[in-house]
């Protein structure tokens, strides 16, 4: 089945019947604004109703023969047969992969239905993880699961927790501590913004965290309060309970050379 | 003579205004009715986070105790939008907590909300009572034990399919012994198991609990315990309903269920087994909300459920109900106002072919003389049924037809759905909610255009064929508010021919549509209320005026442009080399 357009005025925009054109932008009419600024109709072809008659459909459609139409503006390989207007090179879009829905579609023979596309049908991401895991509900996974510990800190109101299995090295660990923890030993700074968050809690919390202010310590599956970087990490992640960030005044209890040892372990 | 109403008495007229729309109105008549109004008003609702600042919504309304905000455009649900686009409840929060420390219920829906964001209200809001997430995302569990731990009158903590960080159950066990407030309370999209001693303890101490909505990982055997310590609950999900009981257990939760007198509203039941489905016959007659949508049940074991529901006002489903399921529903809930059919079988999650066509629609259409909302998954639709159900019904106000194969034709007469979509429109005069999709010429739009009138949210995929479709909808639909489009190809002169149009609505978003980045530099130009958003995450190196943008979001603002826009958005105030501004993103 094919639509033809309706007919074509001098100026290269198709009107019908009950269509005014609306002056809003202050401009005596929409064809003389400069082509440069927005596209205007491809006057060398404006005229070839062939060229111009629109034919619905997907590219390559070897679905239902009833379907025998083209979706023109939309597929990517048949920058002739376009619409009069909007004349974008909507062609230049086909990476996108919404347009990608037609091409993938079109080149198996899957029911269009099948075919990845972003956000369709439109459906919740909450209810499309829902739906998932419950299909998946039998299947265990393989592997580790995660190591959560209880992260507290002297001072702050409530405990934190985190995921041992997500850090590979003391580093990374005390930088995500470092963050998580920066509102509490910064307080009421006035944060405005991503870098000024990140530059104070750069200067400062590294400062409190490796000066004598504040040390990690963790408690072990003995029940001992030791101080974090003294074993390699691997081992650390095994006998782990408990982290907790002390002022350093309370940790002279604990070996003084590991104290070093977690200072240079930057 | 002064023939002014004194502004006491004019307040205590207000007090029994409660509808914000009546108080905007209130608010025009003059200045001294505008002042009355803004002093005395209680409960305010942003519907766009940009469309004010913080700071003049406080300054504005000083006794605000109530403050609903709305972030990302609803397309965001469908992951159009990327992440860090933006809606960051922070900035309100904090200017709130500044400005309007008496703050007492916060509402926010598609924000961004991090823990530090609910750190923020358990500290600034002494008499904190309400808070209700909904498709937020940001936050983790810890955030939650700081709003259990420090809000003492707390009445209503809900997640409403959020996106948590889950790093554990024990958020809930901190909820002090002192807190006896609870009426609701909903965190059914967690995962983590909580204590249920914990649980029960704070439902015993919850008199006033009205609503109770509990994750999966709660139990069928804790269900029993917890429904016979809150058999007043009005509002219940359940947890999983599919773990093996024994026979004397089965019979004290069957009695626990037949204690529940006040409930009426129904919903979680994930992986019911249909043999616990009699579990729930006593109630059925009370209700008047029943969510089946994620209970994965075939038709013929719901068919006792449904027929017992003689009250039923509110039904979610999965298609797996079938279009035999719906002429149950047809003869029994005669109260039926609102019908949502889900999908079982989208993203190839169920493959197999679920009966359930454009006939259960027609079926429920004719049976329920109440019925005013529809959101209905399928297959394939007919323009001969769409003709049927308009003229049932009406008094249909929403009406969301999602078929959900692209381009799909009446599948009878392989046509357009566009004499389909004209009975609805042309029919259903208080038509308020509209989604289209299937086969539509520009037709289809035309006839939108000349009958939608009352028409205020509109939601287009895959349709159309020019620029005519945008021109009609614009040009046409005097009441739109809200116009979200995708893959639809046009652009440019319909919307630079309607621009005037766009700062009587709320918002438009249009992607993988024909726009082109000239007309978008035009329209900000001209239109300087909008704030015209390009959202584009694989810019071309020089953006020529004729590239197409992947996204554009418009939307009308007293704010001026906003200070948190990621590098991928674009406004024409921006420099797009700075990137990243600085305004705090907590």
């Amino acid at each position: 089945m094919s639509y033809q357009l309706l007919s074509v005025d001098k100026e290269g925009l198709a009107t019908s019947p009950g269509l005014k054109e609306r002056n809003y932008m202050g401009l005596s009419d929409c064809s003389s604004v400069d082509s440069s600024t927005i596209p205007n109709v491809d006057k060398k072809s404006s005229l070839n109703f062939k060229a111009t008659e629109l034919r619905l459909g997907l590219p390559e459609s070897s679905q239902s023969p009833q379907r025998e139409t083209d979706f023109g503006l939309l597929s990517p390989r048949t920058p002739d047969e376009k619409l009069l207007f909007p004349l974008l090179p909507c062609k230049d879009h086909a990476s996108g992969n919404k347009r990608g829905y037609l091409a993938k579609s079109g080149s198996n023979n899957a029911p269009a239905s099948k075919a990845q596309v972003v956000g369709w049908p439109p459906i919740r991401s909450y209810r499309k993880n829902t739906m998932a895991s419950s299909t998946s509900k039998n299947t265990n996974e393989v592997g580790l699961g995660p190591l959560f510990v209880k992260v507290s800190m002297d001072g702050a109101p409530y405990l934190r927790k985190v995921d041992l299995r997500t850090y590979t090295c003391y580093q990374h660990l005390s930088s995500a501590l470092e963050k998580m923890f920066s509102c509490f030993t910064l307080g009421q700074c006035g944060l405005h913004g991503a870098h000024g968050r990140e530059r104070m809690s750069e200067v400062k919390l590294k400062d409190l965290l490796h000066g004598s202010e504040f040390v990690l310590t963790y408690e072990d599956k003995d029940g001992d309060w030791m101080l974090v970087g003294d074993v390699p990490w691997e081992i650390f992640t095994e006998s782990c309970r408990k982290l907790k960030i002390m002022k350093g005044s309370d940790s002279i209890g604990l070996a003084p050379s590991a104290v070093e040892k977690s200072k240079n372990k930057d | 003579m002064d023939l002014r109403l004194p502004s006491k008495v004019l307040e205590h007229i207000l007090s029994f205004v409660d509808s914000n729309e009546d108080r905007n109105s209130v608010s025009l008549v003059c200045k001294s009715w505008f002042e009355t109004e803004r002093r005395t008003r209680k409960r305010v609702i942003v519907r766009n986070c940009y469309a004010v600042t913080p700071e003049a919504v406080a300054r504005r309304f000083p006794e605000m105790r109530s403050l609903t905000l709305k972030g990302k455009p609803h397309f965001a649900d469908y992951n159009l939008v990327p992440d860090g686009w933006g809606g960051y409840a922070w900035p309100w929060i904090e200017a709130m907590a500044v400005k309007c420390p008496s703050l007492e219920e916060l509402r926010l829906k598609r924000m961004v909300v991090t823990d530090e964001c609910l750190e923020k209200i358990a500290a600034s809001f002494k008499d904190f009572k309400v808070l209700v997430l909904t498709s937020c995302e940001g936050f983790s569990t810890d955030g939650l034990a700081a709003i259990a731990v420090a809000c003492s009158n707390l009445r209503e903590l809900e997640l409403r399919e959020c996106i948590v960080e889950d790093l554990g159950g024990d958020w809930l066990s901190y909820f002090p012994e002192t807190l006896t407030s609870l009426v609701s309370l909903d965190f059914s999209c967690l995962d983590s198991e909580v204590k249920l001693s914990d649980l029960e303890r704070l439902v015993s101490r919850s008199p006033n609990l009205k609503s109770l909505k509990l994750n999966r990982a709660v139990s069928l055997d804790a269900l029993g315990s917890l429904l016979r310590l809150a058999p007043q609950l009005v509002e219940l999900g359940t947890g999983s309903f599919s773990d093996k009981l024994d026979q004397e257990a089965v019979s004290k939760l069957s009695q626990a269920f037949s204690e529940m007198k006040e409930l009426k509203s129904l919903s979680g039941l994930w992986d019911v087994l249909p043999e616990y489905i009699p579990l729930l016959y006593s109630v059925c007659p009370g209700l008047t909300s029943l969510n089946l949508s994620y209970a994965t049940v075939q038709m013929p074991n719901l068919v006792e459920l449904l027929t017992r529901c003689s009250n039923l006002q509110k039904l979610w489903v999965m298609d797996l109900i079938e279009d035999k399921g719906l002429e149950v529903v047809a003869s029994s809930c005669k109260e039926l106002r609102e019908l949502r059919v889900f999908p079982s079988g989208a993203e190839g999650l169920n493959d197999t072919n679920v009966a359930m066509t454009e006939q259960g629609l027609v079926s429920v259409s004719e049976g329920c003389p109440n019925l005013e909302s529809v959101l209905y998954f399928c297959v394939q639709f007919t323009n001969a049924a769409m003709i049927t159900i308009a003229r049932n019904r009406p008094n249909l106000k929403c009406f969301r037809l999602c078929v959900m194969e692209p381009f799909a034709p009446d599948h009878k007469t392989q046509k357009p759905l566009d004499e389909g979509f004209k009975a609805i429109v042309e029919r259903c005069k208080d038509l308020q909610r509209l989604s289209v999709s299937g086969l539509l010429t520009d037709k289809a739009f035309e006839y939108i255009g000349t009958h939608g009138k009352k028409l205020r949210m509109l939601s287009i995929a895959f349709a159309g064929d020019s620029d005519l479709m945008l021109h009609h909808l614009l040009s046409g639909c005097e009441s739109l508010n809200k116009l979200e489009i995708r893959d639809c190809p046009f652009g440019d002169t319909a919307l630079l021919e309607n621009a005037a149009k766009l700062e009587t609505m709320r918002s438009l978003w249009m992607s993988s549509c024909c726009v082109s980045f000239g007309a978008c530099k035009l329209l900000s130009q001209k239109m300087p209320k909008l704030n015209v958003e390009v959202i584009d995450e694989h810019p071309l190196e020089t953006r020529p005026d004729s590239s197409p943008v992947e996204r554009i979001y418009i939307y009308r603002t007293l704010a001026g442009p906003r200070l948190d826009m990621p590098e991928f958005v674009w406004t024409i105030q921006k420099n797009p080399e700075i990137g990243v501004s600085h305004l705090a993103i907590k």
